[in-house]
């Protein structure tokens, strides 16, 4: 009797936590969305990432202390005293960063995959909304060690602020809690970081779930109705997920015993670090910064993208065939050629500038125009003839030409990054990374 | 249960409904603005106690001869530079770029400064020589006493371009 009351515990506790799961998973998916390579397991990567960001995020609560005087010094006594402090913040650092990689591969996926089509489009737009929130979320952490980083990032950051027009120097202030930065600035950052972003972020997180799983999952080859090979959620999809997530996080744990998270030293403000450069992901966008008028970096260009990446699902047979990796074989060669046209398009352009930055003899008051409004102009014709040219003349499809354009995006993002991080070094000039000889990183 | 007796809920109460729901619109319209209002008060008083509080805001930066025309001298407790320009007048730059706020050296070797973050370079009277910066180096009011150059650091004054009264001559 004992015995068999205890089977029929254990046989009630694992239905429990199977019926836990299917909250958010459909009791079968489709045996054809279980392969690895339609989604890379990337959204599970990134749930799995948010996790250990909680988890090590607590505990780093525990030590850190909040104030302009006390923040640093309680970074150093997390990294040289707290057993396993140091890892710890490693691990909450790696896995902020992977994430912002895993969750841009996962919005390309989302793209290339044609998975923002009709019944998709509020989770898309949720998606996007997600996005925002942990680079804010990442940018927020990144300022809290109140080090030589933190302190010019926040600086440049919320003096960005002040360009938006009539809002500018209200914001400013709001998030600076004054005029100048000091420890309500600081308060500000916290509150957003521990409390604000993640609460937020928990929310959308769920509703993003729920989406997925009322759109039928993951997307598929043809229609609805085609769909014959159903398996049960648990174990198949389970256990996949389960494999993804142990070994991303046996990564992330290698990786924080391999690289420590970087500390400058304390925040000084009366010298900027040279070069003062923003987080990696971030550095696309000081890219933009040296090359256009502020206003236009920081608010027009920036306000007009993501009014497009919004917009994007919502246009007409804007997503390609759903479940096949950029819709056909002439996508596929669309995809890589525009790419590869992109990048070199970008550095041209960018190396250009370069040299007309330094020979340039024209009037500040005249960059409004030069460094603003031309560009941006000369940037939407562009945009739109290649859509012109890629629909009318070359007859490829609507969605096809979108997934061109944001390939392009992505491309145009990349190679500015990338320059921002290997190849600009000292007062921002571009050099080779190898012939770099400055003490600074 | 409402659903029980639907035909007198429908007949007997829409006037009465229409109005305590549109009267529950309205309640909550105001707890929203006031919960607004408590927000803004509450973070705008943050902005009035963090003011900066000028306590000192005459800095002396040393006798006129300490200067030679043509050269740039940091003067650390203003944080600011003070330019003694081509004519032997002086200027007093704030050394906060007028980009986006990072602290501007002064590159003795190239004459000019060069802000780290993204570039800008400005002449030896804060003037830009390279974009982005969108004015040149604010600058503070200088006055001469018995030989002894002042800087008046209570605010920064924005320009568009350099003219000769900014600076102080002797």
């Amino acid at each position: 009797m004992p015995f068999a009351g205890t089977i029929s515990l254990m046989q009630k506790s694992r239905r429990s936590i199977t019926d836990l799961i299917l909250h958010i998973h459909p009791p079968t998916v489709p045996a054809e969305t279980l392969r690895f390579t339609l989604s890379w397991g990337l959204g599970g990567m990134a749930v799995m990432l948010v996790a250990l960001l909680f988890l090590t995020g607590l505990l780093l609560v525990l030590v850190y202390q909040p104030t302009t005087a006390d923040a640093y010094s309680s970074i150093l006594i997390l990294t040289r005293e707290v057993p396993f402090g140091l890892w710890v913040r490693n691990i909450h650092h790696w896995s902020a960063n992977l994430l912002v990689v895993v969750a841009v591969l996962h919005l390309l996926r989302v793209v290339l995959t044609g998975a923002f089509g009709p019944g998709r489009r509020l989770n898309w737009v949720i998606g996007l909304v997600l996005l925002f929130l942990l680079l804010s979320s990442n940018f927020t952490g990144y300022l809290l060690p109140w080090d030589q980083l933190a302190y010019w990032a926040v600086t440049i950051c919320t003096s960005m602020l002040g360009y938006i027009p009539l809002l500018g120097p209200w914001l400013l202030e709001l998030f600076r809690g004054g005029a100048e930065i000091g420890p309500a600035t600081l308060a500000n950052f916290f509150v957003l970081h521990v409390a604000l972003i993640p609460g937020t972020l928990f929310i959308l997180l769920l509703w993003h779930f729920w989406l997925v799983r009322r759109a039928g999952g993951l997307v598929q080859v043809g229609p609805k109705s085609a769909q014959t090979d159903r398996v049960p959620t648990v174990p198949n999809l389970v256990m996949r997920e389960a494999a993804v997530g142990l070994v991303l996080v046996a990564f992330v744990l290698v990786l924080a015993i391999a690289w420590d998270a970087p500390l400058l030293e304390q925040a000084n403000p009366g010298m900027s670090a040279n070069p003062a450069k923003a987080p990696w992901y971030f550095l696309g966008f000081q890219e933009l910064l040296i090359h256009l008028h502020p206003v236009f970096a920081i608010f027009v260009w920036p306000l007009l993208g993501a009014f497009a990446l919004i917009c994007v699902p919502f246009w007409r047979e804007s997503s390609l065939p759903p479940g096949i990796w950029f819709g056909s074989e002439r996508g596929r060669k669309l995809a890589i050629w525009t790419v590869v046209a992109g990048s070199v398009a970008t550095l041209a352009v960018i190396l250009l500038d370069n040299v007309l930055l330094h020979a340039e003899t024209a009037t500040i008051a005249d960059t409004i125009m030069t460094r603003g409004l031309a560009p941006t102009i000369l940037v939407a014709l562009l945009l739109a003839g290649l859509y012109v040219l890629l629909v009318r003349k070359l007859e490829y499809t609507r969605a096809e030409a979108v997934m061109a354009g944001l390939l392009l995006l992505l491309a145009v993002l990349t190679v500015c990054t990338v320059i921002g991080v290997w190849f600009r070094g000292a007062e921002m000039h571009l050099v080779w990374p190898w012939t770099e000889t400055g003490t600074s990183g | 249960m409402m659903q029980e007796n639907p035909a007198k809920t429908t007949t007997m109460a829409p006037n009465r409904r229409q109005f305590l729901n549109r009267l529950w619109a309205l309640f909550g319209l105001a707890a929203v603005a006031e919960f607004g209002w408590l927000g803004i008060s509450f973070l705008s008083s943050r902005k009035e106690r963090n003011k900066p509080v000028k306590t000192e805001s005459i800095v002396t930066a040393g006798p006129v001869e300490l200067f030679t025309p043509a050269t740039v001298t940091a003067i650390p407790q203003g944080q600011l530079y003070l330019a003694c320009l081509a004519d032997g007048s002086f200027l007093a730059l704030s050394r906060t770029c007028t980009h986006l706020g990072c602290s501007v050296p002064w590159d003795e070797e190239k004459n000019q400064f060069v802000c780290p973050c993204h570039g800008s370079t400005f002449s030896l009277d804060g003037e830009v020589l390279t974009a982005p910066a969108p004015r040149p180096l604010d600058y503070y009011p200088v006055r001469i006493e018995n030989g002894i150059v002042k800087v008046d650091t209570s605010s920064p004054q924005r320009r568009e371009r350099f003219e000769p009264d900014q600076a102080t001559k002797l």
